[in-house]
Protein backbone atom coordinates (compact mmCIF):
# COMPACT_ATOMS: atom_id res chain seq x y z
CA UNK A 1 0.00 0.00 0.00
CA UNK A 2 1.83 3.19 -1.13
CA UNK A 3 1.60 6.33 1.64
CA UNK A 4 -0.35 9.26 1.21
CA UNK A 5 0.65 12.01 -0.78
CA UNK A 6 0.03 15.50 1.35
CA UNK A 7 -1.11 18.28 -0.18
CA UNK A 8 1.06 20.70 0.77
CA UNK A 9 4.88 20.52 1.87
CA UNK A 10 7.65 22.92 2.63
CA UNK A 11 10.64 21.43 0.10
CA UNK A 12 9.28 19.38 -2.06
CA UNK A 13 12.25 17.05 -3.96
CA UNK A 14 11.73 15.49 -7.31
CA UNK A 15 13.95 11.98 -7.99
CA UNK A 16 15.98 10.01 -5.38
CA UNK A 17 19.26 9.54 -7.02
CA UNK A 18 22.52 11.11 -5.28
CA UNK A 19 21.33 14.59 -6.06
CA UNK A 20 17.99 14.22 -4.56
CA UNK A 21 18.91 12.30 -1.77
CA UNK A 22 21.87 14.25 -1.09
CA UNK A 23 19.24 17.48 -0.99
CA UNK A 24 17.39 15.88 1.50
CA UNK A 25 19.68 14.76 4.06
CA UNK A 26 20.77 18.50 3.83
CA UNK A 27 17.51 19.84 4.21
CA UNK A 28 16.51 17.64 7.03
CA UNK A 29 19.86 18.37 8.81
CA UNK A 30 17.99 22.14 8.83
CA UNK A 31 14.66 20.85 10.44
CA UNK A 32 12.87 21.31 6.73
CA UNK A 33 10.11 19.24 6.18
CA UNK A 34 10.59 17.81 2.98
CA UNK A 35 8.54 15.44 0.86
CA UNK A 36 10.66 13.20 -2.21
CA UNK A 37 8.54 12.28 -5.20
CA UNK A 38 10.51 9.57 -7.30
CA UNK A 39 9.07 7.64 -10.37
CA UNK A 40 10.72 3.89 -9.49
CA UNK A 41 9.99 1.62 -6.68
CA UNK A 42 12.79 2.32 -3.94
CA UNK A 43 15.56 5.14 -3.68
CA UNK A 44 19.25 5.09 -5.47
CA UNK A 45 18.30 6.84 -8.89
CA UNK A 46 19.62 4.82 -12.11
CA UNK A 47 23.03 5.03 -11.14
CA UNK A 48 22.43 2.92 -7.33
CA UNK A 49 19.04 1.47 -8.75
CA UNK A 50 17.99 -1.00 -6.60
CA UNK A 51 20.94 -0.76 -4.32
CA UNK A 52 19.02 -1.30 -1.14
CA UNK A 53 17.86 -5.25 -2.06
CA UNK A 54 20.50 -6.05 -4.55
CA UNK A 55 22.04 -8.98 -3.02
CA UNK A 56 25.50 -8.82 -2.02
CA UNK A 57 26.81 -10.83 -5.21
CA UNK A 58 25.34 -8.23 -7.88
CA UNK A 59 26.63 -5.68 -5.37
CA UNK A 60 30.34 -7.40 -5.72
CA UNK A 61 29.93 -7.88 -9.44
CA UNK A 62 28.86 -4.48 -10.44
CA UNK A 63 31.75 -2.91 -8.70
CA UNK A 64 32.93 -0.78 -5.52
CA UNK A 65 31.33 2.47 -6.37
CA UNK A 66 27.66 0.80 -6.84
CA UNK A 67 27.83 -0.75 -3.47
CA UNK A 68 28.63 2.42 -2.09
CA UNK A 69 25.18 3.68 -2.54
CA UNK A 70 23.72 1.42 -0.19
CA UNK A 71 24.95 3.89 2.57
CA UNK A 72 23.76 7.03 0.94
CA UNK A 73 20.18 5.56 0.77
CA UNK A 74 20.46 4.25 4.48
CA UNK A 75 21.41 7.51 5.52
CA UNK A 76 18.60 8.84 3.09
CA UNK A 77 15.96 6.23 4.58
CA UNK A 78 16.65 7.63 8.06
CA UNK A 79 16.65 11.31 7.62
CA UNK A 80 12.68 12.02 8.35
CA UNK A 81 12.48 12.99 4.78
CA UNK A 82 8.73 11.70 3.60
CA UNK A 83 9.80 9.38 0.51
CA UNK A 84 7.08 8.57 -1.60
CA UNK A 85 7.75 6.24 -4.74
CA UNK A 86 5.91 4.92 -8.06
CA UNK A 87 4.72 8.74 -8.40
CA UNK A 88 4.86 9.92 -11.75
CA UNK A 89 5.58 14.13 -11.95
CA UNK A 90 3.63 15.57 -14.61
CA UNK A 91 4.59 19.24 -13.95
CA UNK A 92 5.44 22.16 -11.66
CA UNK A 93 3.84 25.03 -12.17
CA UNK A 94 4.78 28.71 -10.20
CA UNK A 95 1.06 30.50 -9.20
CA UNK A 96 0.73 33.75 -8.40
CA UNK A 97 1.37 34.11 -4.81
CA UNK A 98 4.94 32.75 -5.33
CA UNK A 99 4.40 29.49 -4.71
CA UNK A 100 4.48 25.92 -6.51
CA UNK A 101 2.14 23.73 -7.61
CA UNK A 102 3.49 20.18 -8.17
CA UNK A 103 1.34 17.66 -10.46
CA UNK A 104 1.67 14.38 -9.36
CA UNK A 105 0.06 11.12 -10.72
CA UNK A 106 -0.05 8.56 -8.13
CA UNK A 107 -2.91 5.63 -7.76
CA UNK A 108 -4.22 6.50 -11.12
CA UNK A 109 -5.09 10.08 -9.77
CA UNK A 110 -3.84 13.17 -10.83
CA UNK A 111 -3.48 15.01 -7.43
CA UNK A 112 -1.64 18.76 -6.75
CA UNK A 113 0.69 19.35 -3.84
CA UNK A 114 1.37 22.97 -2.98
CA UNK A 115 5.43 23.77 -2.14
CA UNK A 116 7.52 26.43 -1.25
CA UNK A 117 10.28 25.46 -2.36
CA UNK A 118 11.09 22.84 -5.11
CA UNK A 119 14.60 21.11 -5.85
CA UNK A 120 14.48 18.90 -9.38
CA UNK A 121 16.66 16.13 -9.46
CA UNK A 122 15.44 14.38 -12.65
CA UNK A 123 19.02 13.23 -13.44
CA UNK A 124 19.84 12.31 -17.06
CA UNK A 125 18.63 10.38 -19.58
CA UNK A 126 20.62 8.46 -22.03
CA UNK A 127 21.40 10.28 -24.88
CA UNK A 128 19.66 8.88 -28.15
CA UNK A 129 21.70 7.45 -30.87
CA UNK A 130 19.56 7.30 -34.01
CA UNK A 131 21.68 4.86 -36.44
CA UNK A 132 20.01 2.90 -39.55
CA UNK A 133 18.24 -0.21 -37.15
CA UNK A 134 18.11 1.59 -33.90
CA UNK A 135 14.79 0.54 -33.53
CA UNK A 136 14.84 -2.93 -34.03
CA UNK A 137 14.33 -5.32 -30.89
CA UNK A 138 17.72 -6.32 -29.67
CA UNK A 139 19.50 -2.96 -30.05
CA UNK A 140 19.02 -0.51 -26.42
CA UNK A 141 20.88 1.89 -24.66
CA UNK A 142 23.82 0.82 -22.69
CA UNK A 143 22.37 2.36 -19.88
CA UNK A 144 19.40 0.04 -20.27
CA UNK A 145 21.48 -2.61 -20.40
CA UNK A 146 22.77 -1.94 -17.07
CA UNK A 147 19.83 -1.07 -15.71
CA UNK A 148 18.50 -4.49 -16.55
CA UNK A 149 21.26 -5.51 -14.84
CA UNK A 150 21.12 -3.72 -11.25
CA UNK A 151 17.42 -3.57 -11.75
CA UNK A 152 17.03 -7.21 -12.59
CA UNK A 153 20.14 -9.36 -12.38
CA UNK A 154 19.92 -9.70 -16.41
CA UNK A 155 22.68 -10.25 -18.41
CA UNK A 156 23.28 -10.28 -22.25
CA UNK A 157 22.45 -13.91 -24.20
CA UNK A 158 24.20 -14.49 -27.23
CA UNK A 159 26.56 -12.33 -29.32
CA UNK A 160 26.23 -8.58 -27.83
CA UNK A 161 28.60 -5.74 -29.46
CA UNK A 162 28.34 -2.53 -27.29
CA UNK A 163 29.40 0.81 -29.77
CA UNK A 164 29.17 4.51 -29.72
CA UNK A 165 31.47 6.74 -27.04
CA UNK A 166 31.50 7.21 -23.82
CA UNK A 167 32.61 5.66 -20.27
CA UNK A 168 29.72 3.96 -19.76
CA UNK A 169 30.98 1.60 -23.18
CA UNK A 170 33.85 0.20 -20.80
CA UNK A 171 32.10 0.64 -17.44
CA UNK A 172 29.47 -1.62 -18.60
CA UNK A 173 32.11 -4.34 -20.76
CA UNK A 174 34.21 -4.71 -17.64
CA UNK A 175 30.81 -5.26 -15.25
CA UNK A 176 29.64 -8.44 -17.84
CA UNK A 177 33.57 -9.70 -17.58
CA UNK A 178 33.13 -9.80 -13.75
CA UNK A 179 29.30 -11.80 -14.73
CA UNK A 180 31.39 -13.80 -17.28
CA UNK A 181 30.39 -12.12 -20.35
CA UNK A 182 32.75 -11.61 -23.00
CA UNK A 183 31.26 -8.91 -25.61
CA UNK A 184 31.84 -9.67 -29.21
CA UNK A 185 33.22 -6.23 -29.80
CA UNK A 186 33.93 -2.45 -28.67
CA UNK A 187 33.01 -0.15 -31.29
CA UNK A 188 33.88 3.40 -30.77
CA UNK A 189 33.51 6.29 -32.48
CA UNK A 190 35.80 9.15 -32.26
CA UNK A 191 35.37 12.32 -30.22
CA UNK A 192 35.99 15.46 -32.43
CA UNK A 193 37.21 17.45 -29.50
CA UNK A 194 40.30 15.19 -28.31
CA UNK A 195 43.15 17.34 -29.10
CA UNK A 196 41.41 20.38 -26.95
CA UNK A 197 40.53 17.33 -24.43
CA UNK A 198 44.76 17.26 -23.80
CA UNK A 199 44.38 20.63 -22.62
CA UNK A 200 42.18 19.27 -19.98
CA UNK A 201 44.85 16.34 -19.30
CA UNK A 202 46.48 17.85 -15.89
CA UNK A 203 43.11 18.39 -14.01
CA UNK A 204 42.03 14.99 -14.83
CA UNK A 205 45.53 13.26 -13.54
CA UNK A 206 45.01 14.45 -10.48
CA UNK A 207 41.33 13.47 -10.54
CA UNK A 208 40.39 10.34 -8.74
CA UNK A 209 38.71 8.98 -11.64
CA UNK A 210 42.08 8.99 -13.83
CA UNK A 211 43.16 5.91 -11.79
CA UNK A 212 39.70 3.98 -11.84
CA UNK A 213 38.90 5.18 -15.60
CA UNK A 214 42.53 3.58 -16.76
CA UNK A 215 42.66 0.81 -15.15
CA UNK A 216 38.67 -0.31 -16.16
CA UNK A 217 39.99 0.59 -19.99
CA UNK A 218 42.99 -1.75 -19.99
CA UNK A 219 41.16 -4.68 -18.04
CA UNK A 220 38.39 -4.66 -21.28
CA UNK A 221 41.00 -4.04 -23.78
CA UNK A 222 42.79 -7.24 -22.53
CA UNK A 223 39.67 -8.88 -23.21
CA UNK A 224 37.41 -7.35 -25.72
CA UNK A 225 38.05 -6.52 -29.05
CA UNK A 226 38.13 -2.15 -29.34
CA UNK A 227 37.69 -1.06 -32.43
CA UNK A 228 38.44 2.38 -32.55
CA UNK A 229 37.83 5.20 -35.45
CA UNK A 230 34.47 3.85 -36.55
CA UNK A 231 32.84 7.14 -38.55
CA UNK A 232 29.45 5.51 -39.08
CA UNK A 233 27.25 2.72 -37.63
CA UNK A 234 23.88 0.86 -38.49
CA UNK A 235 22.21 -2.09 -37.05
CA UNK A 236 21.30 -4.83 -39.75
CA UNK A 237 18.23 -6.92 -39.34
CA UNK A 238 14.90 -7.79 -40.16
CA UNK A 239 12.14 -8.10 -37.01
CA UNK A 240 15.40 -7.86 -34.61
CA UNK A 241 18.91 -7.13 -34.65
CA UNK A 242 21.66 -9.63 -36.65
CA UNK A 243 24.54 -7.69 -37.10
CA UNK A 244 25.96 -4.25 -36.54
CA UNK A 245 27.42 -2.42 -39.09
CA UNK A 246 30.56 0.27 -38.74
CA UNK A 247 32.32 2.31 -41.60
CA UNK A 248 35.90 2.63 -41.27
CA UNK A 249 38.53 3.88 -42.99
CA UNK A 250 35.86 4.54 -45.54
CA UNK A 251 34.86 0.88 -45.92
CA UNK A 252 32.37 -0.71 -43.83
CA UNK A 253 32.52 -4.22 -41.55
CA UNK A 254 30.17 -5.97 -40.59
CA UNK A 255 29.17 -8.06 -36.62
CA UNK A 256 27.20 -10.56 -35.87
CA UNK A 257 25.44 -9.41 -32.92
CA UNK A 258 21.90 -10.64 -31.06
CA UNK A 259 22.36 -7.56 -28.60
CA UNK A 260 23.58 -3.93 -29.88
CA UNK A 261 24.19 -1.67 -27.28
CA UNK A 262 24.52 2.16 -27.93
CA UNK A 263 25.30 4.79 -25.89
CA UNK A 264 26.88 8.48 -26.60
CA UNK A 265 26.99 9.91 -22.90
CA UNK A 266 23.94 11.18 -21.19
CA UNK A 267 22.14 14.57 -21.35
CA UNK A 268 20.09 16.75 -18.58
CA UNK A 269 16.52 15.48 -18.55
CA UNK A 270 15.15 18.81 -19.77
CA UNK A 271 11.12 18.31 -19.52
CA UNK A 272 10.49 19.69 -16.23
CA UNK A 273 12.07 22.37 -15.76
CA UNK A 274 11.63 23.93 -19.26
CA UNK A 275 8.19 22.80 -19.07
CA UNK A 276 7.95 25.34 -15.49
CA UNK A 277 9.17 27.84 -17.54
CA UNK A 278 13.20 27.28 -17.46
CA UNK A 279 15.10 29.03 -19.76
CA UNK A 280 18.23 26.67 -21.36
CA UNK A 281 21.54 27.14 -22.77
CA UNK A 282 22.98 25.14 -25.60
CA UNK A 283 26.64 23.28 -24.71
CA UNK A 284 28.87 22.98 -28.08
CA UNK A 285 31.00 19.87 -25.94
CA UNK A 286 28.24 17.96 -25.12
CA UNK A 287 25.81 18.58 -27.66
CA UNK A 288 22.93 19.21 -25.58
CA UNK A 289 20.78 21.88 -24.18
CA UNK A 290 21.03 22.39 -20.60
CA UNK A 291 18.61 24.40 -18.04
CA UNK A 292 19.84 27.94 -17.10
CA UNK A 293 20.66 27.94 -13.23
CA UNK A 294 23.49 29.97 -11.07
CA UNK A 295 25.98 27.99 -9.45
CA UNK A 296 23.91 26.59 -6.76
CA UNK A 297 21.16 25.44 -8.93
CA UNK A 298 18.89 28.72 -8.66
CA UNK A 299 16.95 29.09 -11.76
CA UNK A 300 14.83 32.10 -13.32
CA UNK A 301 11.94 30.84 -11.20
CA UNK A 302 11.43 32.10 -7.39
CA UNK A 303 11.80 29.11 -5.20
CA UNK A 304 12.82 26.53 -8.13
CA UNK A 305 16.04 24.78 -8.09
CA UNK A 306 17.71 22.07 -9.92
CA UNK A 307 20.37 19.60 -8.59
CA UNK A 308 22.61 17.16 -10.01
CA UNK A 309 22.96 15.98 -13.80
CA UNK A 310 19.91 17.94 -14.63
CA UNK A 311 21.68 21.16 -14.17
CA UNK A 312 24.27 19.66 -16.45
CA UNK A 313 25.90 16.16 -16.75
CA UNK A 314 28.52 15.94 -13.78
CA UNK A 315 28.25 12.58 -12.31
CA UNK A 316 27.23 11.46 -9.41
CA UNK A 317 30.41 12.42 -7.47
CA UNK A 318 29.16 16.01 -8.31
CA UNK A 319 25.52 15.35 -7.84
CA UNK A 320 26.03 14.89 -4.66
CA UNK A 321 27.39 18.13 -3.56
CA UNK A 322 25.19 19.66 -5.85
CA UNK A 323 22.14 18.30 -4.38
CA UNK A 324 23.50 20.19 -0.88
CA UNK A 325 24.57 23.37 -2.53
CA UNK A 326 20.69 23.39 -4.42
CA UNK A 327 19.43 22.42 -0.97
CA UNK A 328 20.94 25.31 0.71
CA UNK A 329 19.74 27.77 -1.49
CA UNK A 330 16.34 26.56 -0.98
CA UNK A 331 16.65 27.20 2.71
CA UNK A 332 17.81 30.50 2.25
CA UNK A 333 14.63 30.87 0.15
CA UNK A 334 13.07 29.66 3.15
CA UNK A 335 14.17 31.82 5.49
CA UNK A 336 16.88 29.93 7.02
CA UNK A 337 20.05 31.06 7.80
CA UNK A 338 22.98 29.15 6.20
CA UNK A 339 26.33 28.07 8.29
CA UNK A 340 29.01 29.35 6.23
CA UNK A 341 31.78 26.29 7.01
CA UNK A 342 28.81 23.89 5.64
CA UNK A 343 28.38 26.32 2.54
CA UNK A 344 32.18 26.26 1.77
CA UNK A 345 32.40 22.32 2.42
CA UNK A 346 29.87 21.58 0.11
CA UNK A 347 31.30 23.95 -2.66
CA UNK A 348 35.14 22.55 -2.07
CA UNK A 349 33.30 19.00 -2.37
CA UNK A 350 31.87 20.35 -6.03
CA UNK A 351 34.79 21.69 -6.75
CA UNK A 352 37.15 18.58 -6.19
CA UNK A 353 33.99 16.27 -7.83
CA UNK A 354 34.36 18.63 -11.05
CA UNK A 355 38.55 17.64 -11.50
CA UNK A 356 38.51 15.93 -14.05
CA UNK A 357 35.34 16.39 -15.99
CA UNK A 358 36.49 18.91 -18.80
CA UNK A 359 38.71 16.42 -20.32
CA UNK A 360 36.20 13.64 -19.78
CA UNK A 361 33.30 15.60 -21.60
CA UNK A 362 35.83 16.39 -24.41
CA UNK A 363 37.38 12.83 -24.66
CA UNK A 364 34.25 11.32 -24.89
CA UNK A 365 32.15 13.97 -26.57
CA UNK A 366 29.78 12.52 -29.47
CA UNK A 367 30.37 12.84 -33.04
CA UNK A 368 27.99 15.47 -34.36
CA UNK A 369 27.44 13.49 -37.77
CA UNK A 370 25.98 10.39 -35.89
CA UNK A 371 23.44 12.62 -34.32
CA UNK A 372 21.99 13.77 -37.49
CA UNK A 373 20.57 10.98 -39.21
CA UNK A 374 19.55 11.01 -42.58
CA UNK A 375 17.63 9.09 -45.53
CA UNK A 376 15.07 6.54 -44.57
CA UNK A 377 16.63 6.45 -40.65
CA UNK A 378 13.62 7.15 -38.35
CA UNK A 379 14.30 10.44 -36.07
CA UNK A 380 11.20 10.49 -34.26
CA UNK A 381 10.64 6.86 -33.32
CA UNK A 382 6.78 7.26 -31.45
CA UNK A 383 5.34 9.15 -34.76
CA UNK A 384 7.93 7.01 -37.19
CA UNK A 385 9.12 10.48 -39.01
CA UNK A 386 12.50 10.24 -40.92
CA UNK A 387 15.41 12.07 -40.89
CA UNK A 388 14.84 12.55 -44.57
CA UNK A 389 11.58 14.05 -44.05
CA UNK A 390 12.67 16.91 -41.23
CA UNK A 391 15.60 17.69 -44.02
CA UNK A 392 13.06 18.43 -46.62
CA UNK A 393 11.09 20.02 -44.20
CA UNK A 394 14.24 22.15 -43.42
CA UNK A 395 14.74 23.01 -46.31
CA UNK A 396 11.19 24.42 -46.85
CA UNK A 397 11.79 27.34 -44.73
CA UNK A 398 10.85 26.11 -41.43
CA UNK A 399 12.03 28.45 -39.16
CA UNK A 400 13.05 25.94 -35.73
CA UNK A 401 11.90 22.65 -34.62
CA UNK A 402 8.24 23.71 -33.76
CA UNK A 403 7.28 23.97 -36.89
CA UNK A 404 8.58 21.01 -37.94
CA UNK A 405 6.33 19.45 -35.08
CA UNK A 406 3.38 20.91 -36.88
CA UNK A 407 4.11 19.79 -40.32
CA UNK A 408 5.36 16.27 -39.32
CA UNK A 409 4.19 15.42 -36.27
CA UNK A 410 7.98 14.00 -34.91
CA UNK A 411 7.88 15.04 -31.38
CA UNK A 412 3.78 14.18 -30.49
CA UNK A 413 3.95 10.71 -29.38
CA UNK A 414 3.55 9.21 -26.15
CA UNK A 415 7.57 9.91 -25.61
CA UNK A 416 7.01 13.36 -25.61
CA UNK A 417 10.15 14.51 -28.08
CA UNK A 418 12.18 12.72 -25.46
CA UNK A 419 13.59 10.52 -28.16
CA UNK A 420 14.24 12.96 -31.10
CA UNK A 421 14.46 16.40 -29.60
CA UNK A 422 17.95 16.44 -30.08
CA UNK A 423 18.11 15.03 -33.67
CA UNK A 424 15.64 17.73 -34.86
CA UNK A 425 17.65 20.47 -33.46
CA UNK A 426 21.09 18.71 -35.12
CA UNK A 427 19.32 17.66 -38.27
CA UNK A 428 17.71 21.36 -38.90
CA UNK A 429 20.85 22.76 -37.52
CA UNK A 430 22.88 20.87 -40.31
CA UNK A 431 20.74 21.60 -42.98
CA UNK A 432 20.19 25.07 -42.65
CA UNK A 433 23.94 26.10 -41.85
CA UNK A 434 22.07 27.71 -38.59
CA UNK A 435 23.63 26.93 -34.92
CA UNK A 436 21.93 24.86 -32.44
CA UNK A 437 21.64 27.61 -29.91
CA UNK A 438 19.62 29.67 -32.36
CA UNK A 439 17.55 26.95 -33.67
CA UNK A 440 16.30 26.46 -29.63
CA UNK A 441 14.56 22.88 -28.86
CA UNK A 442 11.08 21.43 -29.39
CA UNK A 443 8.69 22.94 -26.43
CA UNK A 444 8.05 20.62 -23.91
CA UNK A 445 4.65 21.53 -22.01
CA UNK A 446 2.45 20.62 -18.86
CA UNK A 447 1.61 17.62 -18.83
CA UNK A 448 4.88 16.29 -19.16
CA UNK A 449 3.81 12.59 -18.50
CA UNK A 450 0.74 11.43 -19.88
CA UNK A 451 -2.38 11.45 -18.00
CA UNK A 452 -5.65 10.15 -19.00
CA UNK A 453 -8.66 12.12 -18.56
CA UNK A 454 -9.55 9.57 -16.31
CA UNK A 455 -6.46 10.51 -13.96
CA UNK A 456 -7.13 14.36 -14.94
CA UNK A 457 -10.91 14.09 -13.57
CA UNK A 458 -9.77 13.38 -10.23
CA UNK A 459 -8.10 16.48 -9.40
CA UNK A 460 -10.53 18.84 -7.34
CA UNK A 461 -12.51 21.42 -8.94
CA UNK A 462 -10.97 24.38 -8.19
CA UNK A 463 -12.84 27.68 -8.25
CA UNK A 464 -12.61 28.61 -11.53
CA UNK A 465 -13.05 24.88 -13.14
CA UNK A 466 -16.31 24.56 -10.92
CA UNK A 467 -18.22 28.25 -12.57
CA UNK A 468 -16.58 27.08 -16.32
CA UNK A 469 -18.96 24.22 -16.06
CA UNK A 470 -21.28 25.21 -13.83
CA UNK A 471 -22.33 28.76 -14.26
CA UNK A 472 -23.99 29.50 -10.54
CA UNK A 473 -25.18 26.28 -10.29
CA UNK A 474 -24.19 24.30 -7.00
CA UNK A 475 -22.09 21.67 -7.65
CA UNK A 476 -24.48 18.23 -7.55
CA UNK A 477 -23.29 16.29 -4.65
CA UNK A 478 -22.43 12.78 -6.51
CA UNK A 479 -18.71 12.32 -6.37
CA UNK A 480 -16.79 11.40 -9.46
CA UNK A 481 -16.71 7.76 -10.31
CA UNK A 482 -13.27 6.31 -10.22
CA UNK A 483 -11.65 4.92 -13.75
CA UNK A 484 -12.90 1.46 -13.72
CA UNK A 485 -10.01 -0.46 -14.05
CA UNK A 486 -7.90 1.83 -11.05
CA UNK A 487 -5.74 -0.77 -9.55
CA UNK B 1 18.83 -11.35 -25.56
CA UNK B 2 19.08 -11.35 -22.14
CA UNK B 3 19.00 -14.15 -19.39
CA UNK B 4 19.34 -14.26 -15.50
CA UNK B 5 22.39 -13.89 -13.29
CA UNK B 6 23.60 -16.89 -11.35
CA UNK B 7 22.38 -14.84 -8.58
CA UNK B 8 19.57 -16.85 -7.11
CA UNK B 9 16.52 -15.11 -8.16
CA UNK B 10 13.47 -13.69 -5.83
CA UNK B 11 10.16 -16.24 -5.72
CA UNK B 12 8.91 -16.90 -9.14
CA UNK B 13 4.89 -16.10 -9.35
CA UNK B 14 2.67 -16.42 -12.33
CA UNK B 15 1.23 -13.66 -14.59
CA UNK B 16 -0.20 -14.02 -18.12
CA UNK B 17 1.33 -12.36 -20.69
CA UNK B 18 -1.10 -12.63 -24.17
CA UNK B 19 -3.74 -15.02 -21.86
CA UNK B 20 -1.07 -17.66 -21.73
CA UNK B 21 0.56 -18.23 -18.11
CA UNK B 22 4.35 -17.01 -18.01
CA UNK B 23 6.72 -16.86 -14.67
CA UNK B 24 8.39 -13.79 -13.51
CA UNK B 25 10.16 -13.25 -10.37
CA UNK B 26 8.94 -11.15 -7.12
CA UNK B 27 10.34 -7.49 -7.50
CA UNK B 28 10.55 -7.48 -11.54
CA UNK B 29 9.75 -4.80 -13.64
CA UNK B 30 7.47 -5.95 -16.09
CA UNK B 31 10.06 -5.07 -18.61
CA UNK B 32 12.52 -7.01 -17.12
CA UNK B 33 10.15 -9.94 -16.50
CA UNK B 34 9.23 -10.09 -20.47
CA UNK B 35 13.15 -9.54 -21.65
CA UNK B 36 13.99 -12.29 -18.70
CA UNK B 37 11.45 -14.71 -20.61
CA UNK B 38 12.87 -14.23 -23.84
CA UNK B 39 10.10 -11.80 -25.71
CA UNK B 40 12.09 -9.68 -28.20
CA UNK B 41 8.74 -7.73 -29.34
CA UNK B 42 6.96 -5.81 -26.70
CA UNK B 43 4.57 -4.44 -29.00
CA UNK B 44 4.22 -3.25 -33.33
CA UNK B 45 4.26 0.14 -33.82
CA UNK B 46 1.16 2.44 -34.21
CA UNK B 47 2.57 3.63 -37.60
CA UNK B 48 3.81 1.11 -39.54
CA UNK B 49 3.23 -1.93 -37.20
CA UNK B 50 6.91 -2.63 -36.89
CA UNK B 51 8.24 -4.62 -33.84
CA UNK B 52 9.36 -2.58 -30.77
CA UNK B 53 11.14 -3.44 -27.60
CA UNK B 54 12.56 -1.28 -24.65
CA UNK B 55 15.38 1.37 -25.10
CA UNK B 56 15.88 2.93 -22.44
CA UNK B 57 14.26 1.00 -19.34
CA UNK B 58 13.61 4.01 -17.59
CA UNK B 59 10.71 5.48 -18.57
CA UNK B 60 12.13 8.05 -21.06
CA UNK B 61 11.84 6.36 -24.45
CA UNK B 62 7.75 4.47 -24.11
CA UNK B 63 8.94 1.87 -26.04
CA UNK B 64 7.90 -0.93 -23.54
CA UNK B 65 4.03 0.24 -23.57
CA UNK B 66 2.38 -2.44 -22.67
CA UNK B 67 -1.60 -2.88 -21.36
CA UNK B 68 -1.60 -4.15 -18.02
CA UNK B 69 -5.09 -5.08 -16.00
CA UNK B 70 -6.91 -3.83 -18.88
CA UNK B 71 -5.14 -0.71 -18.58
CA UNK B 72 -3.63 0.31 -22.13
CA UNK B 73 -0.34 2.39 -22.74
CA UNK B 74 1.38 1.47 -19.50
CA UNK B 75 5.19 1.64 -19.57
CA UNK B 76 6.47 -1.76 -18.56
CA UNK B 77 9.97 -0.88 -17.08
CA UNK B 78 8.52 1.48 -14.53
CA UNK B 79 5.48 -1.51 -13.07
CA UNK B 80 6.38 -3.90 -10.66
CA UNK B 81 4.80 -7.59 -11.57
CA UNK B 82 2.36 -8.80 -9.15
CA UNK B 83 0.67 -12.62 -8.75
CA UNK B 84 -1.60 -12.82 -11.46
CA UNK B 85 -1.10 -9.36 -13.45
CA UNK B 86 -2.55 -9.82 -17.07
CA UNK B 87 -0.01 -8.35 -19.66
CA UNK B 88 -1.05 -7.85 -22.75
CA UNK B 89 1.30 -6.58 -26.27
CA UNK B 90 -0.06 -3.73 -27.96
CA UNK B 91 -0.26 -4.46 -31.83
CA UNK B 92 -0.83 -1.12 -33.86
CA UNK B 93 -2.94 1.36 -33.41
CA UNK B 94 -6.03 1.51 -31.31
CA UNK B 95 -9.23 1.81 -32.61
CA UNK B 96 -11.11 4.99 -31.67
CA UNK B 97 -14.72 3.44 -31.82
CA UNK B 98 -15.78 0.97 -29.18
CA UNK B 99 -15.36 -2.15 -30.36
CA UNK B 100 -18.58 -4.01 -32.29
CA UNK B 101 -20.25 -6.93 -30.42
CA UNK B 102 -20.81 -8.47 -33.84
Amino acid sequence: MSPQIPEAAELVIIGAGPAGMAAAIEARAAGTEVLLLDETSAAGGQIWRAVGTAPEARKTLLGKEYAAGAALVSEFAACGAQHVSGVSVWGVMPDENGRLRIGVRHNCAARLIEARAVILATGAQERPLPVPGWTLPGVMGAGAAQIALKSGGLLPEGRCVLAGVGPLLYLLADQFLRAGIIPAALVETPSPHRRTALTHLPGFLRAPTFRKGAGLMARVRRKVPVIAGAEALEVRGDSKAKALRYKRGGAWQEIEADLVLLHAGVVPSLHLSVAAGVPTRWNDVLRCFEPETDELGATAIAGLYIAGDGAGIGGAERALPSGRRAAQAALEHLGHNIDPARRDAARKDWHKADLGRAFIDRWFAPPPALLAPRGDTLACRCEEVTAGAIREAARLGAPGPNQLKTYLRCGMGPCQGRMCAASITEIMAEETGRTPAELGHLRFRTPVRPLSLGELAQLPAGENARRAVLGDAELPDTPLPLPPRAR
Amino acid sequence: MFRRDPIPPGEAIEILLDGAPFTARRGDTVANALLAGGITRFRDSVVSGAPRAPYCLMGTCFECLVTIDGTPNRQACLVTVEAGMRIERQSGAPSMLPESKA
